[in-house]
This record gives C-alpha cells, sequence and structure tokens, in this order.
C-alpha cells in the first residue's frame, strides 16, 4: 500500500486553479521533495493532504484513507510542521511537546515520556524548560518538527523546514531529518535545491498548480540534459512557463 | 477529553502575560480604590461600595474578551492554529478549549474584586456569593464576545475593538461611572438595548440581596450571551473549514 496517492487532486480559488489533477503516489518510509516556484501550489497541496483545506475535486488516499471522506482518520496518523514556525510562546519547550503528545491522544504520564525522548533526540534538554518565545529561530524550528514527531506520525508533512534559517542551523535540521529517513514517510516542501538533493528520495517539480515531473535527482538531471538540479529545476519549470 | 490537554495550554498562556493580569484584575482595582477614596472626599451615592463593587466587577470582566480574542487571533497569525486544525481536535475541543480556561479566571475577578471592595466596607455575605453566580453569565457574554473577535480579526485589531473600544462602551453604557439617568433619553434607552447595564444592575440586586430585580436584568445577559456565543462557534466552525484560517 502507498502511503499517499493523489488521484486528480485539485484545488481552485475562485477563478485560480492552485493546484490541477495531481496525481502522485509516494512510498511507505520514502522522503519525497516538492520543488516549485512561489504559488506553484506545494503549500496547498500539504493543506490539502492534512485535511487543511478541501479539494475541489479529486481525492488523495493515505495509508488507506481518504482526505474527503475520513479526514479525521488521516489526521490521526499524520502531523505538520506547517512553514511558519507554530509553537506556544508562553509554554516551555517541553510543556509544548507535551502539549502535541496530549492533543494526539497521550495521557498526562506517556506525554512526560514522549517528551523527555524528543528533546533528546533533537538536543533541547538544555532549553526544556525556557519559553518557546525566546529560543532562536533556528532552535524554534526544531522545536516545532520535534512537536510533528511526538505523535508517531505515519507521514509527516515539512512545509519549508529550514526556511529563513542560517547554515548552521539549516545543516543541524538536515541532520535531525536524515535520521528519520526511512522510519516515516516524509513530504518536504522547499526552496532549496541542495536540500531537496541531499534529503530526498525522489523529487516532485510543481508549476502553476501541476506536477511537472517525478524522479530522483539523477533522474531530473539526466532527463533534462543538464548538469546540476538548479539547472534541471529551471530547464523543467520555463519548459512549463513557455508551454502555458 | 483533548480539549481538557488545549484547555490546560490556553490557561497556561493566559495566566503568564502580565499584562492580563495587569489590566484584568491591576486596573479594575486601581479604579476601585480611586474612586472610592473620591467618595470618601465628596460623597456621590454611586460610587457607595455596595454600587461601585458590582460595576467594577462587571468592568473586570470586559477584558476576559481581549485576553481570549487576543489569544485565537495570535494563535491564528502564528500558524500555530494551523498545526492544531491538522490535528484530531474537533471544533468542540476548540470551543471548550478557548472558553473553559476563561470562566475560573473571571470568577476568581470578581472574587478579587469583592475581597478588595470588604476592605472598602462591602459586607461578605452569602448576597456576595450569589454576585459572583450572576457574573456568570456576563463572563461567558464577553468570553463569547472575545471568541468572536478573535476569530474575525488579527491581534492588533482584536486589540482596538476589545482593548479600547468594547471595554470603553461598555464602560460608558453600564452606568458605573455616571447614572444613566442623569443623561436620559436616547442615551439610557440604548444603554438598557445592550446587556452591560443589566449586568450592573443584576450584581448590585444580588448584593443589595434584592433578589427579584435579579432576573429580569439577566435575562438581557444570558439572551446576548447565548446568542453571540451561537456566532461565535458558527463563526470559529466557518474558519477551520475554510482555507484562510
Amino acid at each position: 500500500m502507498s502511503a499517499i496517492q493523489t488521484v486528480n487532486l485539485t484545488k481552485r480559488f475562485k477563478d485560480k486553479t492552485a493546484v490541477n489533477m495531481l496525481n502522485l503516489s509516494v512510498e511507505q518510509g520514502e522522503l519525497f521533495a516538492l520543488l516549485g516556484l512561489n504559488g506553484a501550489g506545494k503549500t496547498t497541496t500539504i493543506k490539502m493532504l492534512t485535511c487543511l483545506s478541501r479539494p475541489t475535486s479529486g481525492d488523495a488516499v493515505l495509508l488507506g484513507d481518504s482526505v474527503v471522506s475520513k479526514p479525521l482518520a488521516v489526521k490521526e496518523k499524520t502531523n505538520v510542521s506547517p512553514q511558519e514556525t507554530a509553537v506556544a510562546p508562553n509554554l516551555s519547550v517541553k510543556e509544548n511537546l507535551e502539549l502535541i503528545a496530549g492533543i494526539y491522544g497521550s495521557d498526562k504520564r506517556t506525554a512526560q515520556m514522549k517528551a523527555n525522548e524528543m528533546l533528546s533526540a533533537f538536543s533541547l534538554t538544555e532549553v526544556a524548560k525556557d519559553k518557546a518565545k525566546i529560543l532562536s529561530g533556528g532552535m524554534q524550528r526544531r522545536l516545532s518538527i520535534a512537536m510533528a514527531l511526538i505523535s508517531n506520525p505515519q507521514i509527516l508533512f515539512l512545509d519549508e523546514p529550514t526556511l529563513g534559517l542560517d547554515v548552521l542551523a539549516r545543516r543541524e535540521l538536515w541532520s535531525a531529518i536524515e535520521k528519520l529517513k526511512g522510519k516515516i514517510t516524509i513530504i518536504l516542501t522547499t526552496h532549496y535545491m541542495e536540500e531537496a538533493e541531499a534529503l530526498s528520495d525522489r523529487i516532485g517539480i510543481m508549476s502553476k498548480g501541476e506536477l511537472k515531473a517525478v524522479g530522483t535527482a539523477a533522474e531530473l538531471i539526466s532527463k533534462t540534459g543538464t548538469r546540476t538540479l538548479e539547472d534541471a529545476f529551471v530547464a523543467l519549470v520555463t519548459e512549463l512557463e513557455v508551454s502555458v | 477529553m483533548r480539549f481538557l490537554v488545549f484547555a490546560s495550554r490556553n490557561r497556561k498562556e493566559l495566566l503568564r502575560d502580565p499584562l492580563n493580569l495587569a489590566f484584568g484584575i491591576g486596573f479594575p482595582l486601581v479604579l476601585l480604590l480611586l474612586l472610592s477614596a473620591i467618595q470618601a472626599n465628596i460623597p456621590v451615592s454611586l460610587f457607595k461600595i455596595e454600587k461601585l463593587a458590582p460595576g467594577i466587577a462587571v468592568f473586570g470582566l470586559s477584558f476576559i474578551s481581549l485576553f481570549s480574542g487576543t489569544l485565537i487571533a495570535k494563535d491564528r497569525t502564528t500558524s500555530f492554529l494551523m498545526r492544531l486544525f491538522a490535528s484530531p481536535l474537533s471544533a468542540s475541543d476548540f470551543i471548550l478549549g478557548y472558553a473553559l480556561p476563561l470562566l475560573p479566571m473571571a470568577i476568581m475577578q470578581g472574587a478579587i474584586c469583592f475581597i478588595v471592595s470588604f476592605f472598602l466596607g462591602l459586607s461578605l455575605n452569602v448576597n456576595v456569593l450569589v454576585a459572583l453566580i450572576v457574573l456568570v453569565p456576563t463572563a461567558v457574554l464577553f468570553i463569547a464576545i472575545g471568541l468572536l473577535a478573535g476569530s474575525i480579526f488579527n491581534d492588533k485589531q482584536v486589540g482596538a475593538i476589545c482593548g479600547a473600544l468594547l471595554t470603553n462602551v461598555s464602560a460608558w453604557l453600564s452606568g458605573t461611572w455616571f447614572d444613566l439617568s442623569l443623561v436620559g433619553g436616547a442615551f439610557k434607552t440604548i444603554a438598557y438595548l445592550l446587556p452591560f447595564a443589566h449586568a450592573v444592575d443584576a450584581t448590585r440586586a444580588a448584593i443589595a440581596g434584592d433578589y427579584a430585580l435579579i432576573f429580569p436584568h439577566l435575562w438581557w445577559v444570558i439572551g446576548y450571551a447565548v446568542v453571540i456565543m451561537i456566532i461565535a462557534i458558527v463563526i470559529f466552525n466557518r474558519k477551520m473549514n475554510s482555507d484562510n484560517v
């Protein structure tokens, strides 16, 4: 069974089509990167897959459950780290983690245990008692991802997780994400080619709401006859722009 | 019982914001002390403690709208609510989670107001307990206004609407600062078409032990509270199911 299978997934906003007839299959344990320019439809796709936005037409089935007919079942086995850092500012780092564990059904004791595990896994133990609002941007982003993982999701959505982070903070996050590879299915959206190349098993390139190409970084480079993923990306996106 | 976990988070967020404590408890108490001092020097029947304390208690509750509205609006603008909307929390979990922590806070606010009033001459008897109960629908009303404002506006707009406009309008039209009969006419009519003067009159009746007078006024407050809460829930549900949180 695929982790994610979309069938003609479409989202329209009045006269604008944000995502158009998206057909995508992601295997369990795969780290799939979605690349695209601003407004390509990446975040809208994530919102539909996480049941935050209802598709205008089409459907997506996540581990056997439809986002249209069984959104609650989908929500139980997925989690998301939104594009903007989403933490409770006046709660401590540990309290933030316990909050999400509790919301996903853990009792108080289990939530505390899981929070301790996450603190350790994401090197947040030293700041466990600090309020989230005083953390650096990189630390907040790390906490945000730890919060997304504490529910033991089978599918994790990371929407531009390293946006605005400095090089070191980005590398730290990459390391944390790499440790998850193979254990859970991850959908990652990003603007950074090197990030997609370093982390993902396969890459999907979106432009103007459509999935232009899917493959490994090497396959995309080979397909376009370019030398780098960035060149391949530009070639694919430009090709679509011209054809549209 | 997921709503209890969410309610606990909201309680912590509210209580850990020093501005909430300063405005919710500190500011009304300063006014209580100030107006009592005026009353001590220049006796004004409106500022007698048994009339003033209920007015201040209701005025203090108006800040509850600011707290709840700001919290919800901030959650929306920082994507925190988006994270929660992607979780298995239901619409009722959200409404209860936001509203529940505010109710004990509101009762605590009223209790502190009456305790301080005791030192200014208010008799602490069973009527005070009745007054606290009478304040509950008023608290629900202000919580509902906060839920509604937080679901529609951003945190700066909530600050302006609930922090400036609502607190002033609810104070002027409540009969706490001046006798509404002194202005009379359309002003008094409008004041009694709104719930704030009724909230103060019901609480004053409770403090006076004039229980028969409570309910004509309290029905107004309950009516407004129910209607605004229903509108707030509808709007919040719409936001939850819309593409723009």
